[in-house]
């Protein structure tokens, strides 16, 4: 079972070096599971771990036993060599570990000062929180860290990159040693992904050990220098990132050869679906024209607030254009609500399913025809034997395993979820289908599934849009890419003219010859 | 099947209100007679329309606290129309207080729906409105038994197979409402709405839509209800029903009705209803005073919400459920 490879070698290449601090052999049970079998992951000083795994390979069951919220069943932690225990969060925090995470635990509606000394802001004489004390002290961390950040302003008024840097000066108010940062540059946008490098680059020059977690190869080849492989529950190697590489690290992940990230597709490209001409909004996007085709997959690239989710959900008619028009299969469209989106054939599968997608306490067949309801119903009268009819069609399609079509889909597992939420999509019978950042969030394995299932989807004559700020996805899975910036459209690229420099060149707008 | 049906919400309350009734029969025999049930379920019908339409609203994630002060203003303008009208037969009186109910539903609906207010402020505020209107068309004046017309007073009376017309018309609202929940596009929207407003949007249901239509229905039985009301007690004034919009929405919680939306069954809130109803009748004829009938009234809503939590627990360990599969 356990797969140690020629690469792990056993310590830092300077072996007088001690970590910060260390697991060894920790374990961790819960009910019915092992979620950490005698792993050993040790951090040093000055260094950048990175922690790969699969969703449920134990990631964040180690980042909560170092951050004391819980406590292992077996193995020691050592503190500078010293055994160690944290009790609660609180003695985590005293040792000096702290931890950034994907979505940041602040107060939106408490100041900058206020998020960063929450809990251990400075007293005046009379035990009262010393403001004036506080928002110069929080000036000087953020002064530190390059942030340009007013320490006063509510942190509600500030974007997401900040916000992370704001988590980020709070981890060093109180004087941290271990910084852990849990995918943190899952909801940044390229140019904050290379301010957060900057930032690990000085907390690596102030001696921090730090521990990031992530999914993304690009990153760890980037700014870490350690890496530690875990898989089910138990270490599968570790070691110097140099000695390693992209393909042997996936090995070691998913415990087999991945060949091929993506599929290899031969697309068959047909008539002419949707063809949008000039959609305009006022303040979100302008000038966006396009055309897709059956059996086409067309990739919207750009930064985090480019204007493709915007755009998309204008064209989906949840928001209002201020002009432009839609044809589908050459005929004009008028797309006032999601409803008439659903009528002419255009779906929607948006980015955050979890909050958008399924509705939990609905059945499972319930959720697959809600958007379908006007051809299982009659004037009105839901026709129960044409819903379970159709639900079972689109269920059995995605061979989703569940007791009885009657389960409230709140008790699947996460991976059925998402199963009844594209059932529910494909049971439309769309001609157009938008998705939004399809496997954000999404480990490895999982992902090749999604690509291999928009692949089927194209293949079998629908025209796919994929929004997404990965690259690599982009690349590989495009047909044609439309590169987004400021609202506007910057780039139409074809299959031969898509390399990540030309992207990422359109999409920060250092083109030689300025497009619109 | 058969499990999930017996331990349903719906047959836990169902088996807590039989037990009730158990325990007030070893010292009341009567009060568990054909007759008197039969009456403890007509006193109860006017709870258990107006439940029907909360339960409705707060699926959808609302909440109308209008109810009353709407069944009292369409009550008013129909005792006064009586009085001005009194040869108007009972069916167009009857299309009058629907109509009424519902324009006065509909205004809360359109203020939750296009100007996007929080529900409960708005009903806050209508129901004030509602309630100061009755004192401006009646200038605080009782409308009594002897100014009010026998025909209008003598339908809800009227019996049919043993039963008061009231205690039918309830029953006919709770099949109706069945079959709407479950089986119309308009009943499904209700849950979708609630139960993710953002999948439901997404799915081309228009959630403010169906919120209005929620708040309408609401309307529509409450002017319903407030016809009967009148009809049975024979008078209309300004403080009528006073304060029952809480008992309304106690049933709802009672009866199974999540208050953050998209779980709830008729059924239930007609149960919740009856279970409230049963307790206020009961407690007078064991001789308990009306002080611990609220605070009894209190005691089964906080148990019926702890139980809710003790459900949301379970799912919890599903989740550990989940984990075990995954590794």
């Amino acid at each position: 079972m356990l797969m140690q490879s020629e690469t792990d070698l056993s310590g830092p290449s300077d072996d007088t070096a001690v970590p910060v601090i260390a697991l060894n052999g920790v374990t961790k049970l819960f009910p019915g599971v092992k979620a950490l079998s005698e792993v050993s992951l040790h951090l040093y000083p000055g260094q950048v771990t990175a922690l790969v795994g699969e969703n449920g390979a134990g990631k964040s069951t180690v980042v909560k036993i170092l951050t004391g919220i819980y406590q292992p069943d077996g193995g020691t932690i050592t503190l500078d060599g010293t055994p160690f225990a944290f009790p609660t969060p609180q003695a985590a925090g005293v040792a000096g570990v702290t931890a950034i995470h994907q979505e940041t635990v602040l107060f939106d509606e408490l100041s900058v000062a206020e998020n960063i000394f929450l809990g251990h802001a400075p007293r005046s004489r009379l035990g009262l929180i010393d403001t004036a004390a506080m928002v110069d002290q929080a000036a000087g961390i953020l002064r530190d860290i390059g942030a340009a950040i007013d320490p006063a302003h509510k942190l509600k008024d500030l974007g997401i990159a900040n916000k992370h840097l704001v988590a980020i000066a709070r981890a060093l108010s109180i004087d941290a040693r271990v910084v852990i940062m849990d995918e943190p540059t899952a909801a940044l946008s390229q140019n904050e992904i290379e301010e957060l490098y900057t930032l690990v680059e000085t907390l690596k020059a102030q001696g921090k050990a730090i521990l990031f977690i992530s999914h993304k190869f690009d990153e760890i080849f980037r700014i870490a220098d350690r890496y530690s492989v875990f898989r089910d529950g138990e270490l599968v190697g570790d070691g110097e990132i140099s000695a390693v590489t992209e393909a042997e690290l996936v090995k070691m992940m998913v415990g087999r050869d991945v060949s091929q990230i993506f599929p290899t597709r031969t697309p068959q490209i047909g008539d002419e679906v949707l063809a949008v001409k000039g959609y305009t909004h006022p303040t979100e996007f302008a000038d966006i024209t396009f055309d897709l085709h059956r059996g086409e997959i067309l990739g919207f690239y750009g930064l985090v607030g480019a204007g493709r989710s915007e755009f998309m959900q204008a064209l989906f008619g949840i928001t209002r254009r201020s002009g432009g028009t839609a044809t589908i299969n050459g005929a004009s469209v008028s797309i006032r609500s999601p409803a008439d989106a659903v009528a002419n054939g255009i779906v929607y599968v948006p980015e955050d399913r979890g909050r958008q997608g399924a509705i939990g306490a609905l059945p499972i067949f319930q959720n697959v025809t809600l958007p379908s309801l006007g051809r299982t119903s009659r004037s009105g009268f839901l026709r129960l034997a044409e819903e379970f009819k159709l639900a079972r069609e689109y269920t059995e399609r995605l061979d989703l395993r569940a007791a009885s079509l009657d389960t409230p889909v709140g008790n699947l597992s996460g991976g059925n979820q998402q199963k009844v939420v594209i059932a529910k999509w494909l049971a439309t019978q769309p001609k157009v289908i938008i998705l939004d950042e399809p496997t954000k969030g999404v480990d490895i394995g999982s992902k090749a599934a999604v690509h291999a299932f928009m692949a089927e989807l194209a293949a079998q004559g629908l025209a796919v849009i994929m929004v997404s700020s990965e690259i690599p996805e982009v690349l590989g899975m495009s047909d044609r890419v439309i590169v987004m910036r400021e609202g506007r459209m910057a780039a139409e690229l074809g299959a031969d003219e898509m390399t990540p420099e030309t992207l990422v060149r359109h999409a920060a707008g250092i083109t030689g010859t300025p497009p619109c | 099947m058969l499990k999930r049906l017996l331990t349903s919400r719906e047959a836990l309350l169902a088996a807590a209100i039989i037990l009730l009734l158990a325990v007030i029969s070893t010292r009341f025999p009567a009060f568990v007679s054909p007759q008197n049930l039969g009456n403890v379920f007509n006193d109860t019908s006017p709870l258990i329309l107006l439940a029907i339409g909360q339960m409705i609203v707060i699926l959808t994630k609302c909440i109308d606290l209008s109810v009353a002060a709407n069944l009292a203003l369409t009550g008013m303008v129909l005792a006064m129309l009586n009085v001005a009208m009194p040869g108007l037969p009972v069916p167009i009186i009857i299309a009058i207080a629907i109509s009424l109910g519902a324009v006065l539903g509909m205004v809360n609906g359109i203020l939750v729906w296009k100007l996007a207010i929080p529900p409960i402020v708005v009903t806050l505020g209508t129901m004030t409105i509602f309630r100061g209107l009755i004192f401006v068309i009646s200038d605080g004046k009782w409308v009594n038994s002897h100014e009010i017309g026998e025909g209008f007073k003598a339908f809800t009376r009227a019996a049919f197979l043993g039963l008061p017309t009231m205690s039918w018309i309830a029953i006919l609202a709770v099949l109706l409402f069945s079959i709407v929940m479950a089986r119309t596009t308009l009943g499904r929207s209700f849950y979708a709405a609630g139960g993710n407003p953002h999948a439901a949007t997404y799915a081309g249901i228009d959630v403010g839509r169906t919120q209005f239509w929620a708040f309408t229905i609401s309307g529509a039985l409450a002017g319903l209800t407030g016809y009967l009301w009148v009809s049975r007690y024979a008078v209309a004034y300004v403080d009528l029903a006073g304060g029952f919009e809480l008992d309304v929405v106690a049933a709802c919680v009672i009866g199974g009705v999540a208050i953050m939306g998209g779980i709830g069954t008729v059924m239930g809130a007609m149960l919740g209803a009856l279970f409230l109803g049963v307790i206020k009748n009961a407690l007078p004829v064991v001789d308990i005073s009306p002080f611990w009938q609220l605070a009894i009234s209190g005691g089964a809503i906080i148990i019926a919400v702890a139980l809710n939590s003790q459900a949301n627990r379970e799912k919890g360990r599903i989740i550990l459920k989940r984990a075990e599969h995954a590794t």
